[in-house]
């Protein structure tokens, strides 16, 4: 049935009242797999994510996640994944090796809460109350909470907002550590950079369909797209064109020039430009 | 798939399932934590557990000397109420401003994203509201032992009566005040929102003001929830007999009493049921 896969989605459908949320999703996430779901507010996002979770009901299509059907989450399914939940939260009264010693008391097999911890780099502040972490800290603690029941597949729901730069690729060598100990992640971000950089395969998903979806490095036929060379012209001044062979044109200047061009730049596409282009299409569409 | 690939498919899960720690060791350790937030939240022991104590020696201080009628003085009266009254205070106001902030700060959901069954949850729940209630309790009584001539319990009779209000009183409160952790829409609001239609009802249902001195139609509404009735069997508990003449019905009516706080339970069961959520409405 689940054929290796982590995810299967098909056709999914959720409205709430006369507003279309999430409109025919197919979705494969193939097990150990970094996948990074993509998407302005308002798009379905999270409304997939949550009935993946088994938090939400849907209206249609087929779901399996890890080979069940989240409408319908056992306690076994439950103790199979983790979700770290972007909460405000004062937070309870607890310090946060309590908070997280408790939360795994609740697994089957779950890893050392101390280990947990300094997983996520929060070791020095054990022994603090929660209500006392800074923001970042809190975020952390939600990740500890959301892998120590050392889940198959984990939800990351855009789990370095309010991150420093820092944190953020602490961050992500967690999120490689894990990867490598064979852990499917779904994340959804809204920071390009960040699923370039974790995410073997990405969707774009834009009023509830998905838009398109592929490994960052040709998503959106990034890899072929018209790569654009800038450079500083004798007569003209700063001058950009868009071609499908920059090496020629380049080899063309270095002849005119004899030599170095001033300021020259070759550049394709980057992941925002392709998403940023994917996302209007569906905009115009929309007003059409 | 094979029989015996199925078999061996089934006897993993079997094996996964079985290594779930029990609904009731989790239950337990809910309980615990529970128990360590309340009393390290300094809001929650002094407006919850604090209040009651406070205003029984306030109360009692300012009141307590004067004679209610023979036998009875003032002192006496407010110790029975407010014994109800802290009964329903560690367990409606807290359980429906603890559920409330728990539900709107994603608490809940948080758990619910957990192989935590549900029930531990609850469990949880109720190992904190018996631990608090009771020590409440326990509190007020020395109190008013202490300072406004309280005598315990003098009959097994008493005792029983005392043990079945307390029971019923807390079951009906708790149930009152889980399906009232609906009612706050935010996580700042619920204090205030289950607060204060707490101290009206107390008011009115004889524990700040003896309840003879409560106007008539303000007992009549008293008499709809179960605060009113729970007092009543705490005052036939703790008062001498004659104390009966001074109710409106000239008498303890304890059957009375048991069928209020039972139809209180069966009604509050299925509002919880009919409107628990673990995620906020946002």
């Amino acid at each position: 049935m689940d054929n290796g896969a982590a995810v299967a989605v098909r056709d999914l459908r959720r409205s709430y009242r006369d507003v279309v949320a999430v409109d025919g999703i197919h979705l494969d996430i193939a097990s150990g797999e970094v996948f990074a779901l993509l998407g302005p507010n308002g798009a379905g996002k999270t409304t997939t994510v949550e009935i993946l979770e088994g938090f939400r009901r849907r209206d249609g299509g087929t779901v399996a996640v890890l080979g069940h059907d989240p409408a319908r989450a056992s306690r076994a399914w439950r103790a199979r994944i983790g979700i770290v939940l972007q909460l405000a939260s004062k937070g309870p009264e607890l310090t946060v090796l309590e908070m997280v010693r408790h939360f795994a008391q609740f697994y089957p097999r779950p890893r050392a809460p101390e280990e947990a911890i300094d997983l996520v780099g929060l070791t020095a502040k054990a022994r603090s109350r929660v209500g006392k972490l800074s923001g970042g800290q809190v975020r952390r603690l939600d990740v500890a909470l959301g892998i120590v029941g050392q889940p198959e597949l984990l939800f990351l729901d855009e789990p370095t907002t309010g991150f420093d730069p820092e944190a953020r690729r602490q961050f992500w060598e967690l999120i490689r550590r894990l990867r490598g100990d064979g852990t499917t992640i779904l994340l959804t971000t809204h920071y390009l950079d960040e699923a370039e950089a974790l995410a073997d395969r990405i969707a774009v998903i834009a009023a509830g369909r998905i838009v398109a979806s592929g490994e960052p490095g040709s998503l959106g036929g990034r890899a072929t797209a018209a790569a654009r060379v800038s450079w500083q012209a004798r007569d003209a001044g700063p001058t950009t064109v868009q071609t499908a062979t920059p090496t020629r044109l380049v080899a063309e200047l270095a002849r005119e020039f004899g030599g170095e061009i001033p300021g020259l730049t070759v550049t394709r596409p980057t992941l925002e430009d392709i998403y940023l282009e994917l996302i209007a299409e569906v905009g115009h569409d929309g007003e059409r | 798939m094979t029989a015996s690939v199925k078999a061996a498919v089934s006897a993993t899960e079997v094996g996964n399932a079985a290594r779930l720690p029990g609904v009731w060791r989790l239950g337990l350790a809910r309980g615990g934590v529970e128990v360590k937030q309340f009393f390290r939240d300094k809001m929650a022991v002094a407006f919850i557990f604090g209040l009651p104590p406070i205003l029984l020696v306030l109360l009692g201080s300012i009141f307590g000397s004067q004679a209610a009628a023979q036998h009875v003085t003032v002192g006496q009266l407010y110790t029975a109420g407010m014994i109800a009254g802290g009964i329903m205070a560690t367990s409606f106001q807290y359980l429906a401003i603890s559920i409330a902030t728990e539900r709107e700060d994603g608490m809940l959901k948080r758990l619910r994203g957990t192989p935590m069954p549900g029930a531990a949850y609850f469990a949880g729940k109720v190992v904190q509201v018996i631990m608090c209630t009771a020590a409440e309790t326990v509190l007020l009584i020395a109190v008013g032992m202490a300072f406004y001539h309280l005598h315990l319990p003098s009959s097994p009779g008493r005792w029983w009566t005392f043990a079945w209000v307390f029971v019923l009183g807390t079951a009906a409160c708790s149930l009152l005040g889980i399906a009232a952790s609906s009612l706050p829409r935010s996580a700042a609001s619920a204090a205030p929102v289950i607060s204060l239609p707490f101290t009206v009802l107390q008011f009115i249902s004889g524990i700040y003001v003896p309840f003879n001195d409560v106007p008539g139609w303000m007992r009549d509404v008293a008499s709809f929830f179960p605060l009113k009735w729970m007092a009543q069997g705490m005052r036939s508990v703790f008062l001498p007999q004659q104390a009966a003449a001074l109710e409106p019905a000239r008498a303890w009516e304890h059957g009375r009493i048991a069928l209020v706080l039972v139809i209180w339970i069966a009604a509050g069961l299925v509002l919880c049921l009919r409107t628990f959520r673990w995620q906020s409405r946002s």
